[in-house]
């Protein structure tokens, strides 16, 4: 449920301000609601956003629009698409007991990495699942689509990396539906930590790099035009932006965070546009970053990556930087190998190669070598 | 005094591997190839109760198989419960780990299917199912359900499906899958013949149903072998567009 939705039970705030978007329910668009961007157009408006983020970060999950199983027999039978049963795990009280020791390992170990270039964002995974030892997976996807514009490199465990890559996909989408617009990346990697901080201190492993392109192609927006991006760069895009909004709006933000009746563009701050990258982990860090690796073979990736990742790298370029890291990086971690899998994500959306199995590479190097050292010895 | 101390001596002289807090208490000495002190012994949830289960997809068939014995510990508990169960007209699933949670995990995914299906008016599909267990298994992500489960069946167009599991929800599809007690020794196998991995200069044959059964066959005659929990008998479902067709062949049973 994004937040809005939590907003939306704190009944006694609303009651004390008349404007006409108070009466506007969720999912309901009037003309005023679509403008606004937002039901909350009065002065304590600022005053809502502050308690449902603090109290999201202390209410149980379930809160999350997640159903719970008392409700799911009921009322979402209609409604396979919603995860009916589906409830989150309940906060295990601080009190609780030792959590039940496991008689299996769960799935661990991998390279990822993303980085930003002059021509969007690249992010590239190697293929292995291994749990206690063993290859659960030779082939395993640990880049996930989240939606056109962003994907999401996971590592940690495959299932809670899986399952909130997922939850984050349903939350994303319902938040364009009822904004009209695609959240920002570092809106979706707020909303991601948000979601995972009650679970903090249990053994739920998620590292993932959201890698996207905010704004872009097909994003409907209905702000100014200035959203228009080229790969110039982002302070292009963010200087045009900055042109065409007005004047008199750029005061109202910078003086007085109050939200008064005004146009839409009063609540948007400046709208960045072009390629991003967040790390969120699930312990809570939440960083953003032009160059990220994740995951056990990321000491390795890293050295590829300081040696050569640049801003002007054309798309092969930054295409045969990420695949050789990759493959370092499985060549010497054990919980990373197989295949690599590369990503690009630009502002028509992203594309995905063709999975490369490094078993190759790793031949042709080693006929490079012997190559190499024939040629000296003649 | 004297009397108890010899009559505990005699008795530790027998019992040597045992814990005794007397022959702590009394000396106040460790014995040295004793093991001392009380050992607290935790009531576990789960138990292993054994079996392998096996799916592989061809072009127009799936086929799930699992041994059929229920073991723990150093017993068998039966030589008879077959671990495929099954979902739709098109698909099986295969459950092997704690028995007890491979039970209630069934009756909810039947319970499931049904709700679907009178909420939907038709049957889930196999991929539908795959993406709903997953959803079930990681409701319990901190009690999780100790069972690897496999499913195996027809997709929508009608091309073999095989779709694997951890004990999480963490789920794949794949083109053949062991899971359970031998999935270690069948794997690797399963790759080399089906997969042709690690195989130079040699044509990737698709694999034809008939093929595919015997291949099953000799794999699981292979995991009894050097495998204690798998044995008994073997139970195969051949999934065609036609229907389910169950078979079963004798396994060692020592």
């Amino acid at each position: 449920m994004a937040l809005q939705d939590l907003c939306n039970f704190q009944d006694v705030f609303l009651d004390s301000v008349t404007t006409e978007c108070s009466s506007v329910h969720f999912g309901k668009k009037t003309g005023c609601d679509f403008m606004q961007g937002s039901p909350f157009s009065n002065s304590s408006s600022l005053f809502n956003f502050y308690i449902p983020v603090a109290e999201c970060l202390d209410e149980s999950p379930i809160q999350y629009g997640q159903i719970s199983n008392t409700q799911s027999s009921s009322t979402l039978l209609s409604h396979d698409s919603v995860l009916p049963s589906f409830s989150l795990p309940m906060n295990p009280p601080p009190a609780s007991p030792e959590p039940v020791p496991l008689p299996f390992p769960i799935s661990h170990g991998t390279t990822t990495l993303a980085f930003l270039f002059q021509g969007g964002v690249l992010a590239a995974a190697d293929t292995r699942s291994s749990c206690a030892g063993q290859v659960a997976c030779p082939a395993s996807l640990k880049i996930r689509p989240v939606h056109s514009h962003m994907v999401s490199t996971t590592s940690g465990t495959s299932a809670d990396c899986a399952l909130w890559v997922r939850i984050l996909s349903r939350e994303l989408r319902l938040y364009q539906l009822r904004h009209g617009r695609r959240l920002s990346i570092s809106g979706a990697a707020k909303l991601l930590s948000h979601m995972l901080h009650p679970f903090k201190g249990t053994k739920l492993c998620v590292a993932a790099i959201l890698c996207g392109w905010d704004g872009g192609e097909g994003d409907g927006r209905h702000d100014n035009g200035g959203t228009k991006t080229d790969l110039g760069g982002c302070t292009e895009t963010t200087k045009k932006i900055a042109k065409s909004l007005d004047t008199s709006l750029q005061k109202t933000q910078s003086s007085s965070p109050t939200l008064g009746g005004q146009q839409h563009l009063t609540r948007e701050k400046i709208r960045f546009s072009g390629p991003s990258l967040f790390y969120v982990c699930s312990d809570g860090t939440r960083l953003q970053g032009a160059l990220f690796s994740v995951g056990s073979g990321s000491p390795y990736a890293y050295s590829i990556l300081d040696q050569d990742v640049k801003w002007e790298l054309t798309l092969d370029e930054a295409t045969s930087i990420a695949r050789q890291a990759v493959y370092r990086a499985t060549h010497w971690d054990a919980y990373s190998g197989n295949h690599v899998d590369i990503f690009h994500i630009s502002s028509k959306g992203w594309t995905r190669r063709s999975r490369e199995d490094l078993k190759e590479e790793y031949y042709r190097e080693k006929e490079r070598r012997e190559r190499g050292m024939r040629r000296d010895v003649t | 005094m004297e009397q108890p101390v010899g009559a505990h001596w005699h008795r530790v002289r027998l019992n040597t591997r045992m814990i005794s807090a007397q022959s702590f208490g009394d000396s106040g000495k460790m014995k040295e190839y004793h093991y001392t002190g009380p050992v607290e012994q935790r009531f576990s949830p789960y138990a292993f109760n054994g079996g392998t289960v096996l799916a592989v997809a061809g072009e127009d068939f799936a086929i799930v198989a699992s041994d059929t014995r229920l073991s723990e510990g150093y017993s068998i508990h039966s030589r008879d419960s077959p671990k495929c169960y099954k979902l739709t007209d098109t698909t099986v699933i295969g459950c092997s780990g704690f028995h007890g949670d491979c039970l209630t995990l069934t009756k909810i995914i039947d319970a499931r299917l049904k709700m679907y299906k009178h909420s939907n008016n038709k049957m889930m599909t196999s991929g539908a199912i795959a993406a709903m267990l997953s959803t079930i298994l990681y409701g319990r992500r901190f009690f999780p359900y100790y069972v690897y489960n496999i499913i195996g069946g027809l997709d929508e167009e009608g091309k073999g499906a095989v779709y694997s599991f951890d004990p999480v929800g963490s789920y794949q599809r794949d083109t053949y899958k062991a899971g359970g007690s031998a999935s270690a020794m069948l794997q690797p196998l399963l790759d080399n013949q089906i997969g042709f991995k690690n195989m130079e200069g040699v044509q990737h044959v698709p694999l034809s149903k008939d093929k595919a059964v015997q291949l099953v066959k000799d794999v699981f005659i292979s995991a009894a072998e050097r495998d204690v929990y798998t044995g008994d008998a073997l139970r195969i479902c051949v999934i065609t567009k036609e229907g389910i067709d169950e078979q079963t062949m004798p396994l060692r049973k020592d």
